[in-house]
């Protein structure tokens, strides 16, 4: 009986041990958030929050859905492949209201030039053009209509 | 009433666990998409890369990244005869407004686009020391913006490059994979934006995703496979001299 004789101040030790703790784990509680760990070391939410900003970018289904005109256009064209925002730019506020939100006019003289100036490291087999010197000055839509870029006269001549 | 101490130890973690429920937040929010049925990375077929920068320009249109920092970018490598371990990289503003005519047309000259590589051993999601950063189930690696701390270890870690602290925030950023957009059933902004094809997302868990035809019909690659990052961006046509 006697080891415990001055064990008071040890049990009193012990609750302020166990007080900490409950302190620590009600603390946690409130800190840690309900969906961490959900998946891994890190706040399930996240990835729910990530995929709720808002897209820019229509996508190509969602323009083909009204511009089907266009579609026909391009479907035999050496573009039918190039989709409609890789040169008319994020739409899709436009494809959500289409009345309010108009796109802008396009200017060749910039937006052919950025795929087709000729460059070394482009592949030999991109179409490829010095823009100084292939329409003396002419804009690229004089000639070539960017859905269907090939020019009528001599797609007829080749037949 | 009279607050004793009892009271207040009894009442505390009765409130804890009301407040956890609040914290809860929203839940998940597109009810069609499965995390357990995709996998993701991307195919890049060098030789169709024409170095225009529409992908650059399509990132930061879509994901608001701010300017003279990129989640993806495009480089320009020059490589003279045999002189592989050395080549000459240039990336004028991330090529964002294109390449000027090369300095020197001889030798090999080709375009390498690059961005995070969704690595599935990634070594920037190791070092985080918040649980900030992470590879999620469908195999993209994400930062969440309300537990990154800003402490840079990940931007030193990644192999290639591919992080940045937003100046704005001061927290970790880097492509996402559009994750906003592959969620619902589109393809990334620089795939959409990409005039030649060269950038294709793919769902390696999808059987029916052309990537499984590609890989089997090419000679692929990743970059710095030596690091053993498990890197999911597929390069058709890297020369040995890309780092």
């Amino acid at each position: 009986m006697n080891a415990f004789k001055d064990a008071g101040h040890l049990f009193r030790l012990v609750g302020v041990f166990l007080a900490g703790i409950l302190l620590f784990l009600v603390l946690r509680g409130f800190l840690v958030p309900k969906s961490f760990g959900q998946y891994g070391h890190y706040r399930g939410n996240a990835l729910a929050e990530i995929a709720a900003r808002p897209v820019n970018f229509a996508g190509h289904e969602t323009c083909e859905g009204c511009h089907t005109d266009v579609l026909e256009k391009k479907k035999d064209g050496k573009h039918a492949r190039v989709n409609c925002e890789a040169c008319h730019g994020p739409l899709a506020r436009h494809a959500d209201d289409p009345a309010s939100v108009t796109p802008e006019k396009l200017d060749t003289a910039v937006l052919c030039v950025r795929c087709h100036e000729a460059n070394a490291a482009k592949p030999k087999s991109f179409p490829q053009v010095v823009s100084a010197d292939h329409s003396n000055g002419l804009a690229c839509d004089t000639c070539h209509q960017p859905h269907s870029p090939v020019i009528a006269a001599v797609a007829e001549g080749a037949k | 009433m009279n607050l004793t101490r009892r009271h207040l130890l009894l009442l505390l973690p009765a409130a804890g666990a009301a407040w956890k429920y609040v914290l809860a937040g929203t839940p998940e929010s597109s009810p069609n998409y499965k995390l357990t049925e995709h996998w993701w990375g991307m195919l890049i077929d060098l030789t169709k890369c024409i170095g225009c920068g529409n992908c650059v320009r399509a990132c930061q249109a879509e994901n608001e990244v701010p300017d003279g920092y990129f989640r993806t970018w495009v480089e320009r490598y020059h490589v003279t005869d045999y002189d592989i371990e050395n080549p000459q990289v240039d990336s004028p503003d991330g090529g964002k407004h294109g390449f000027p005519a090369a300095k020197d047309a001889s030798g090999k000259n080709f375009f390498v686009p690059k961005l995070c590589n969704h690595c599935a051993e990634s070594p920037c999601t190791q070092v985080c020391p918040v649980g900030a950063t992470f590879v999620s189930p469908d195999g993209v690696v994400l930062v969440d913006k309300q537990y990154c701390l800003g402490c840079r270890y990940c931007v030193q870690a990644c192999p290639y490059g591919c992080r940045f602290i937003n100046p704005k925030t001061n927290t970790a950023e880097k492509c996402t994979l559009c994750y906003h957009r592959i969620t619902k059933g589109l393809t990334t902004a620089c795939c959409e934006s990409c005039p030649t094809g060269a950038r294709q997302l793919a769902d390696l868990k999808n059987p029916n995703d052309p990537i499984h035809a590609f890989l089997k019909t090419h000679s692929v690659q990743v970059l710095k496979p030596y690091m053993a990052t498990h890197a999911k961006v597929f390069y058709n046509g890297l020369d040995g001299s890309v780092r």
